[in-house]
């Protein structure tokens, strides 16, 4: 399972394209949403909250194709489909490297960004505390839409179109912890939801992915 | 005899020739009856005025909306267990029906919303779950027309039917955290001692029944189509191989 993170880890950062893409997708729409609304820094910092989340899910979208498709074409999933190690080991794993590479990069950039949207002082910590237990939950949902349009030519519309929906609870409570945060609230109860979301998901969902990915191999 | 017995697709073609008549004939009745009862016998309310109305079709279709991804779940899962492509073209015919019977409730809800709460839309938790229903409707259908295996297409929308139902859930809850907003609480239960008033009570009731029937009929028929259209791929299949 080690070997398995350490090559999908290896491949993300060597092929290029995929690792900094997130980060910079990031960067733009935080650069971009103050240049679309205006630059009061009132209006800024109540929705940078919201427009972290927005943007952290986007980005995240973006590489979830990458997951299974280059394994699936050169046939390294069939491979791993035969292998001692479940296929919902392998599932867990991969989605385990894409966080790594989407999801981590994002949280720890994060703060900066935040400094572009105005974020009030006290939303720091709660935005990197919420993103970086939310962001697991988004890759291991985007494997299962992966695992699901893994088989398509174009699934890449499919897959947002799938993933989307499924994204819907982790975005209210991650972005409710870094409202509540910002305006010095008690954030206790949507963190530990969404803290319960990414375990749950990253739980079960693993068994849905492996399921689909089957099916797509028969 | 079984209820499995119906999962032969010619027994099932046959019994839902015979019953498709009597169900197309209560769709009608029920609907006529309750629709002009509703709309032209019941007073208007007193503070609503005549937008009241709408209540006949938007609580039946919102109903039928959740139904519809409900049936769309047990079909899923007696595909995934069982095997039985009756029920997985079942599910494949219901899901744009549910996705219509959506789309009715919002563009109902929105025309009674402009002169009641002075706006079209707003993010209202109930408002808010039910456009996420209607997303959960279309992925699902996109991912039937994406994949061209039958087989293939049925397991993969069973699974994801499986998984969006926990999630869709899920958003219901979580759209909650928002404070309640507009729009009101149940109107209809079975434990209340009063729901609304009497004189809406009854036709409101017919106008559920008729398009529970005309859920009934829509799917009938167009699982009946899916079946056909299958026969005929097989019917060429079979011309191509002699």
């Amino acid at each position: 399972m080690i070997a398995l993170l350490l090559r999908d880890l290896r491949l993300a950062i060597r092929a290029g394209g995929g690792f900094g893409l997130g980060l910079a997708f990031f960067l733009l729409v935080a650069v971009l949403v103050p240049l679309g609304v205006g630059p009061e820094p009132a209006t800024l910092a109540k929705i940078a909250p919201g427009i972290l989340w927005v943007g952290a899910l986007l980005a995240c979208l973006l590489s979830l194709d990458r997951i299974f498709a280059l394994d699936f074409e050169d046939g390294s999933l069939d491979l791993l489909a035969t292998a001692p190690m479940p296929l919902e080991g392998a599932v867990a794993v991969k989605s385990l490297a894409h966080w790594a590479v989407t999801g981590l990069p994002l949280t720890l950039a994060s703060p900066v960004l935040a400094l572009l949207l105005n974020l009030p002082p006290q939303g720091y910590l709660w935005l990197v505390a919420s993103l970086a237990l939310g962001t697991p939950a988004l890759s291991v949902i985007g494997a299962f839409g992966a695992a699901l349009t893994v088989g398509l030519k174009r699934g890449g519309l499919l897959l947002s179109l799938l993933v989307l929906p499924l994204y819907v609870p982790t975005l209210i409570f991650g972005a409710e912890v870094v409202k509540r945060g910002a305006a010095g609230l008690e954030v206790g109860a949507p963190l530990l939801l969404l803290a319960g979301i990414t375990l749950a998901v990253t739980a079960l969902l693993p068994f849905a992915s492996a399921a689909a990915i089957r099916v797509n191999l028969r | 005899m079984s209820i499995w017995e119906y999962a032969n697709p010619k027994r099932f073609m046959t019994t839902s020739a015979a019953i498709l008549p009597w169900v197309s004939a209560l769709t009608v009745i029920c609907l006529a009856t309750g629709l002009i009862w509703g709309f032209f016998f019941t007073p208007d309310d007193y503070k609503q005025g005549s937008t009241v109305k709408i209540i006949y079709l938007h609580v039946p279709a919102a109903l039928m909306a959740i139904n519809a991804w409900m049936m769309m779940l047990v079909t899923s899962l007696i595909w995934l267990i069982r095997r039985h492509h009756v029920s997985a073209l079942a599910a494949k015919a219901a899901a744009p029906i549910g996705l219509t019977f959506t789309l009715v409730a919002l563009v109902t809800g929105a025309v009674w919303g402009q002169p009641m709460w002075g706006t079209w839309w707003a993010w209202d938790p109930r408002l808010t779950s039910f456009l996420i229903l209607g997303l959960f409707y279309l992925g699902y259908i996109a991912l039937w027309q994406a994949i061209d295996t039958p087989d293939t297409a049925a397991d993969l929308t069973s699974v994801l039917c499986l998984v969006g139902s926990v999630f869709a859930l899920l958003s219901r809850y979580a759209v909650n955290f928002w404070n309640q907003g507009l729009h009101q609480g149940a109107s209809l239960s079975l434990d209340k001692e009063e729901n609304v008033s009497d004189v809406f009570y009854f036709p409101l009731l017919i106008c559920i029944a008729g398009f529970v029937a005309l859920f009934l009929t829509l799917v009938l028929l167009r699982t009946r189509t899916e079946i056909r259209a299958r026969r005929v791929q097989a019917l060429l299949a079979r011309d191509r191989m002699a």
